[in-house]
């Protein structure tokens, strides 16, 4: 058994485990341990762990298919790196499996912790784009209907803010979420929940704090944020 | 000179993507292109239907596959355009199979002899839309000015970035001129705004489409349709030329009523 790669069978399903090397190599012994095993594998859901590996959409989007040839569905893929991370949202996997993390993969965040660590985000999300991150989040492009942002901080929109925005995620009502037209299917702060109001003609730029206990939109203000206000 | 793989698709069902295959594929032959049309819909086959062609199949995609016969033999010529063929899917079997890989080998083969490919894609996310896009050298997605099929092209677009199939683009089909006057359709530009990709047709709602599907005769083959129009335009700008968008008159407005006025057959 090769030595790399660790097959372990968990509630979710398979769980595939690789360790470190180039990828090319550590991809063929996968494939290897599993075409080993297929008869007994075949038809199993699989959740992918390479840990330190950075992976593409193209590498990411390839392998899927090569797994999905042997009748291996490939659901989740977990990691330390950020931008297999992305990759995998964006090609519609989970990144997270509700089962405890075995001790020996460290996470590189332990879910959602106060820290002024933002996250930026260059591009327009759209429909089914899903971002989440336990700082705050900027995005410069818009946020679609049926994409969701999730930020244990607050939340910047440097564009049009039509899908979900949870600000504050993990309890934080201080956390605001600003947007140039902030028009939200559905926005959050910590607990609280609203929708948006029948859309104005003109849109302007907007924050959205808690105040007085109440999740409330303002107009934004040239002079500036009161630090009292959130 | 190898042939280019278009895949149309949508996320969406029914907003045109079979009438669009058909009819691009066809208005490609008609300018002289070797065209062959790709219908992945695997178990809910239709492009054989609007073709008019579902009486000559005699083997599917998923036969060439699974080589129970040549691709040659899977590849039905229209009479009426010699220059198109078609390939139709199997009835009787489902999306698992195939896979992406099977949909590359058949391209690549194809490749060799066509100048283009078009490929119908079926609705959805899921294995048949992902065979469908795995060989495609361009990808164009079908939408109605409508809210929930712009949300799916929108899902959809997304997807096709993140496989990295270049810069999608875009035909807003069905567009009803009346509604649109009235504010009660989303104008193209509405559309346009949330989807961020190139235009390139626009074609609008004729009942006419309904008519030729039933007849098995591609509405580009119609001369006096304007969708029939708007589809040969799209097959232009595929080849490279550079068709401005045709002007949708409203039927019913200020200038409909004069023109039928001084026409009293109207259009």
């Amino acid at each position: 058994m090769n030595q790399s790669v660790h097959l372990k069978g968990i509630r979710e399903g398979l769980l595939l485990s690789v360790g470190e090397g180039p990828w090319a190599e550590v991809e063929q012994s996968m494939l290897q341990e599993i075409d080993d095993q297929i008869d007994f594998l075949r038809g199993a859901k699989l959740i992918l762990d390479v840990e330190n590996h950075d992976l593409n959409a193209s590498t990411l989007g390839k392998l899927r298919d090569i797994l999905s040839d042997r009748e291996l569905s490939l659901w989740a893929v977990l990691s330390n790196s950020p931008v297999t991370e992305q990759t995998a949202q964006m090609l519609g996997l989970a990144t997270k499996i509700h089962q405890a993390e075995p001790e020996q993969n460290s996470r590189a965040y332990d879910g959602f912790s106060d820290g002024d660590e933002a996250l930026l985000v260059k591009r327009t999300l759209r429909s089914g784009n899903s971002i989440e991150f336990p700082g705050h989040i900027t995005v410069i492009g818009d946020v679609n209907p049926g994409a969701e942002v999730v930020a244990g901080g607050s939340v910047v929109v440097w564009g049009r803010c039509r899908g979900m925005v949870h600000a504050g995620a993990e309890g934080d009502e201080s956390a605001v979420v600003c947007a140039l037209d902030l028009s939200p299917t559905q926005l959050r702060i910590a607990e609280k929940i609203a929708v948006s109001p029948q859309r104005r003609e003109i849109s302007r730029p907007e924050m959205a704090v808690i105040r007085d206990d109440q999740l409330i939109a303002q107009p934004w203000e040239i002079q500036g944020f009161n630090s009292n206000d959130g | 000179m190898t042939g280019k793989v278009i895949t149309i698709t949508s996320g969406k069902g029914g907003v045109g993507k079979t009438t669009a295959t058909a009819n691009i594929s066809a208005g490609l032959a008609a300018l002289n292109h070797k065209v062959v049309c790709i219908d992945a819909d695997i178990g809910l086959r239709n492009l054989d239907v609007i073709l008019g062609l579902e009486n000559r199949i005699v083997y599917d995609l998923v036969d060439v596959v699974e080589g129970r016969c040549k691709l040659r033999q899977a590849m039905i010529r229209d009479k009426r355009l010699p220059e198109l063929y078609l390939i139709p899917a199997a009835q009787t079997r489902d999306k698992s199979a195939l896979s992406p890989s099977d949909m590359i080998k058949v391209a690549n083969e194809l490749k060799k002899e066509m100048d283009y490919i078009v490929i119908d894609s079926p609705a959805g996310i899921e294995r048949g839309f992902r065979n469908a896009i795995a060989p495609a050298d361009e990808v164009v997605i079908i939408t109605n000015p409508e809210v929930s099929a712009v949300r799916d092209a929108d899902r959809i677009i997304g997807l096709v970035e993140a496989e990295e199939k270049g810069p999608a683009k875009l035909i807003i089909n069905r567009i009803n001129v009346d509604m649109v006057e009235s504010g009660d359709m989303l104008d193209s530009e509405d559309v346009l705004e949330l989807l961020a990709i190139k235009l390139i047709g626009l074609v609008p709602e004729d009942q006419n489409v309904i008519v030729s599907s039933n007849r098995g005769v591609p509405i580009v083959m119609e001369n006096n349709s304007k969708a029939g129009k708007a589809f040969q335009n799209i097959a232009k700008r595929i080849a490279g030329e550079n068709v401005p968008f045709m002007e949708f008159n409203s039927d019913s407005g200020f200038l409909g009523k004069i023109s039928k006025m001084i026409r009293p057959g109207g259009n």
